[in-house]
């Protein structure tokens, strides 16, 4: 059995944390073929003149098309003290604009019989619509408005600003686990913003006014900073003339900001944290390292990492699964977790579920005692030999689900890499040696860049209770 | 950047012509006698298929809560000489992958596997299914990965108002308690109870099956065979229809959390009943999901109260419900609460103008087939068709069912399906003024 997705949740808002608005459920002439890129023999590259990016993913067995526009911004570049700002102009690009009714751009997807949503990370804001694929001039009509004509009312702010304090409500006060990973973050980020939660600290966002919206939009909504994605039922010279006619023609902005954000200092003292709410069943550990994260033309160390979080903790068949959970029983659930696509410094994060009757400090040190036997161990050249297989595999199924090809362009192309990273990847996976792992590792496994979290309900007065 | 031109959208808005979904699905009997759907395509070098045994988690025997659960979760713990972790590995040096599940009504198995190794994955697959070692440590380190997860559900606000919800409303029937059981009968359950769990549930009288991809018509009815031989040919005896039990009002269960979890509904109408489609499209405009339903403009767009809220036609195989769910702050899930009741009570007295059945209609035409979206999202379909005993032409009929009702029907049929004055909520938090 694979472990519950209760108990993934921690670590994945904790590094992957994405907002979507909604919780739950004409085909233009074609004329000389601009100079699009042609990557491969699925997705083609190319940029309009006005500096806005485009990416192509064909995929013609359904008339479908995914158009999604992906913004080089996100919660890592609010202005301090607006925390959640960036998430909160997701929700208010769905109002009124010079042209379009407050709702009206949902609704019209609808009644094309299409779906639109959005999202927001630290690194990124981006909005899609998933339609008949003739539908897409129409598509991008609309998103090309609200990339610049927004118009808000200060009736519209006011009942949206409510409705994301309730989503706060529900993703993170309403769930310990989501607030002892807020806790753990801002810990490990000594002075980057990535310690601030994408959705934002509560009191920040009761008092986010009209104008900390429309500051961000102003600086950071602009063609030259944008991304479009369009996968599906579609070829590239379509897409090209209708990106010119509907997006080539907002101007750049030219006072753009450059993407510097605070970065770390170094690292010099480990750092603890024991969170206690009545609301915990089932007590954990935690440790998260501050880790480097895909950097362009350099992807080997965050391959390597990769690789090595799947060796710990990729499911039954890991190091830690079979320590912890096989030889012995001392944990109900363990894991490991990088994500390497972001923009900055990035984190590498064990968890430890104990069995019934072993304590936190029980977990914590079977935790150590394993990450440091797995550096001391030869690496298993038939498991890392099965997951390099199943890394070569996944590019077979990813082909049938080109919206989620479309999410990783954006993903890596709003956090400093380029389309051919996106394509050199898998090769760089498959390159790296078990030396680079162990070295990659050794360096991150740094006890004074970490965070160690224990999260448990209040305890007795005499002192930790095994569990 | 005013001066983007407008004109095309008065002429887009309503004109929509949906998109046929073209799905070409071959009905196959294999000479065992199983019948299975087959989409061929062989775009991309693998396949998914699916399995779906009728019955599920509901066929729990007495006292016996959560044995159908675990039984499904230990399937991938090892089979003939491989134990849980030489099967893991087995299965990962192929790149195949299994789920299992078990749901209310059906134990379910999607596979995904390459061409280039498929003989070998079925092998797996065939071992897991029909030779199951259930090892007694398997079942002891499973047990508490359950019973962990039950443990932190009775501290979840949704998950305790759901399970609340499900005990006010399905009675005896199984349906009223989790499927995972009770950390009391999960403890209790031993080797034999799983094997007993195991023979109720997965037997070939109640499959239904259905692969996607890169494989023909000859190759997967061999499969099938090779495959399901040696399974029983007979299972438990079905569950019985459940009596509906929820009764009128709020019914607040306490617990400490900022935000309080609100579920509502009460009885529903049959998957076969005549007025079905008229029901479903209904729901879309009431609360069906998406941005522009009517809970979602009224307690959200237009006053800030949720974040989300929907509603749905719920269809099991032993009953059916209208429901919804939705989240506020404890100081305002009464005024939340309140805005559902009378958008209740307004919809089943003023009905729905034709204007908003228009719009529901082309949303649902258009978005359906949307849904036929990959090898394992179809699969999933068409397994689910045959389970509710749909045949292969639904999918391209379906959209004029949709189109078929008119304004007169969905208001009968609101009528006589809303009834504000039944709308059971159960409210979990800390409400005030409830």
């Amino acid at each position: 059995m694979r472990a519950s997705l209760r108990l993934l949740s921690p670590i994945a808002c904790f590094t992957a944390l994405t907002l979507a608005l909604v919780p739950p459920s004409t085909q233009a002439e074609t004329t000389q073929s601009p100079a699009a890129t042609q990557i491969d023999d699925q997705v083609s590259a190319f940029k309009l003149d006005n500096g806005m990016e485009v990416v192509v993913i064909e995929d013609h067995r359904a008339p479908v098309v995914v158009h999604m526009v992906w913004y080089k911004s996100g919660a890592a570049d609010e202005t301090p003290g607006t925390s959640g700002v960036a998430h909160y102009l997701e929700h208010l690009l769905f109002k009124e604009t010079e042209n379009m009714e407050s709702g009206e751009f949902s609704k019209t997807v609808a009644a094309n019989g299409g779906r639109d949503n959005a999202f927001t990370s630290q690194d990124y804001t981006a909005y899609f619509q998933r339609v008949a694929a003739d539908r897409l001039e129409l598509m991008m009509q609309m998103e090309a408005d609200r990339m610049v004509n927004l118009k808000l009312t200060q009736e519209d702010i006011l009942a949206e600003r409510e409705v994301v304090i309730e989503e706060r409500n529900q993703r993170t006060e309403n769930d310990p686990g989501a607030l002892f990973g807020e806790q753990a973050r801002a810990a490990l980020y000594l002075n980057h913003p990535y310690g601030t939660p994408i959705i934002g600290w509560k009191h920040e966002m009761q008092t986010l006014t009209l104008e900390d919206a429309l500051a961000f939009y102003d600086k950071y909504y602009a063609p030259n900073n944008a991304i479009l994605i369009v996968a599906g039922d579609v070829n590239p010279e379509d897409v090209h003339v209708l990106a010119d006619r509907y997006y080539g023609v907002i101007p750049a902005k030219a006072d753009l900001p450059t993407r510097e954000r605070p970065q770390e200092p170094p690292h010099t003292a480990p750092r603890r944290l024991v969170f206690e709410d009545p609301r915990v069943a089932q007590p954990y550990v935690t440790r998260d390292y501050l880790a480097p994260e895909r950097d362009s033309g350099d992807q080997r160390t965050a391959a390597a990492l990769m690789l090595a979080s799947e060796l710990l903790g990729g499911g039954q068949t890991s190091y830690m699964a079979k320590r912890l959970q096989f030889e012995t029983s001392r944990a109900v659930y363990t894991t490991a977790y990088y994500q390497g696509t972001a923009l900055d410094d990035t984190n590498f994060s064990v968890l430890v579920v104990p069995a019934p009757g072993v304590s936190l400090t029980e977990a914590e040190a079977d935790m150590d005692s394993v990450l440091t036997s797995f550096l001391e161990t030869p690496i298993d050249q038939a498991h890392l030999d099965r997951i390099k297989m199943q890394m070569r595999a996944q590019q077979i199924f990813a082909r049938d689900n080109v919206q989620g090809l479309a999410r990783r362009y954006g993903r890596a192309l709003t956090s400093g890499l380029t389309v051919q990273d996106v394509q050199d990847w898998p090769n760089v996976v498959q390159s790296i040696t078990e030396e680079e792992i162990k070295t990659a590792l050794a360096k991150v496994l740094d006890m004074d860049s970490s965070v160690t979290g224990w999260i448990r309900a209040p305890q007795a007065a005499d002192g930790e209770k095994t569990q | 950047m005013k001066q983007i031109i407008f004109a095309l959208w008065a002429g887009f808005m309503l004109i929509a012509l949906p998109l046929r979904a073209e799905v070409d699905i071959q009905e196959i009997t294999t000479p065992d006698g199983h019948s299975a759907w087959l989409v061929e395509d062989h775009t991309i070098p693998f396949m998914s298929l699916n399995l779906a045994f009728k019955g599920g988690a509901s066929l729990d025997a007495p006292g016996k809560r959560g044995a159908t659960s675990l039984m499904m979760a230990l399937l991938e713990e090892g089979t003939g000489d491989m134990d849980a972790r030489a099967f893991a590995s087995a299965v990962d040096a192929l790149a195949a992958s299994f789920s299992y599940d078990a749901r209310d009504d059906a134990v379910t198995i999607s596979a995904r596997m390459l061409s280039e190794n498929r003989g070998e994955a079925l092998k797996l697959l065939r071992g897991a299914l029909v030779k199951p070692r259930f090892d007694q440590s398997a079942i002891d380190r499973v047990r508490k990965q359950v019973v962990s997860i039950i443990q932190s559900s009775q501290k979840d606000p949704s998950d305790i108002a759901m399970t609340a919800f499900d005990a006010a409303t399905f009675g005896d029937h199984p349906y009223a308690t989790s499927s995972d059981g009770t950390v009391d009968s999960v403890t209790a359950l031993t080797r034999d109870d799983i094997q007993d769990a195991y023979k109720g549930a997965i037997a070939t009288d109640r499959v239904y099956i259905s692969a996607v991809g890169d494989i023909t018509a000859a190759e997967l009815t061999q499969l099938i065979d090779d495959l399901l031989r040696d399974l029983p040919a007979t299972g438990a005896p079905m569950p019985q229809q459940a009596q509906l039990e929820m009764a009128p009002g709020i019914f607040v269960t306490p617990f400490d959390t900022p935000q309080s979890v609100a579920v509502f509904g009460h009885s529903g109408i049959k998957r076969d009943d005549p007025d079905f489609f008229a029901a479903f499209v209904a729901n879309t405009i009431f609360g069906g999901g998406g941005f522009n339903s009517r809970l979602m403009d009224e307690v959200r767009e237009k006053r800030g109260l949720t974040y989300g809220i929907y509603s749905y036609i719920g269809i099991k195989d032993h009953a059916e419900i209208i429901a919804g769910q939705f989240s506020s702050a404890n100081d305002r899930i009464a005024d939340a609460i309140d805005v559902v009741k009378d958008e209740w009570r307004r919809f089943a007295e003023e009905g729905v103008t034709q204007e908003e059945l228009d719009e529901a209609k082309t949303y649902l035409t258009g978005a359906y087939p949307l849904r036929f979206d990959g090898n394992g999202p179809i699969a999933n379909i068409l397994v689910g068709m045959q389970m509710d005993d749909l045949p292969t032409s639904y999918i391209a009929t379906r959209n004029d069912k949709v189109n078929a009702v008119t304004l007169e029907d969905i208001n009968r049929v609101i009528k006589r399906l809303y009834r504000p004055d039944a709308l059971h909520f159960t409210v979990v938090g800390q409400p005030a003024g409830l």
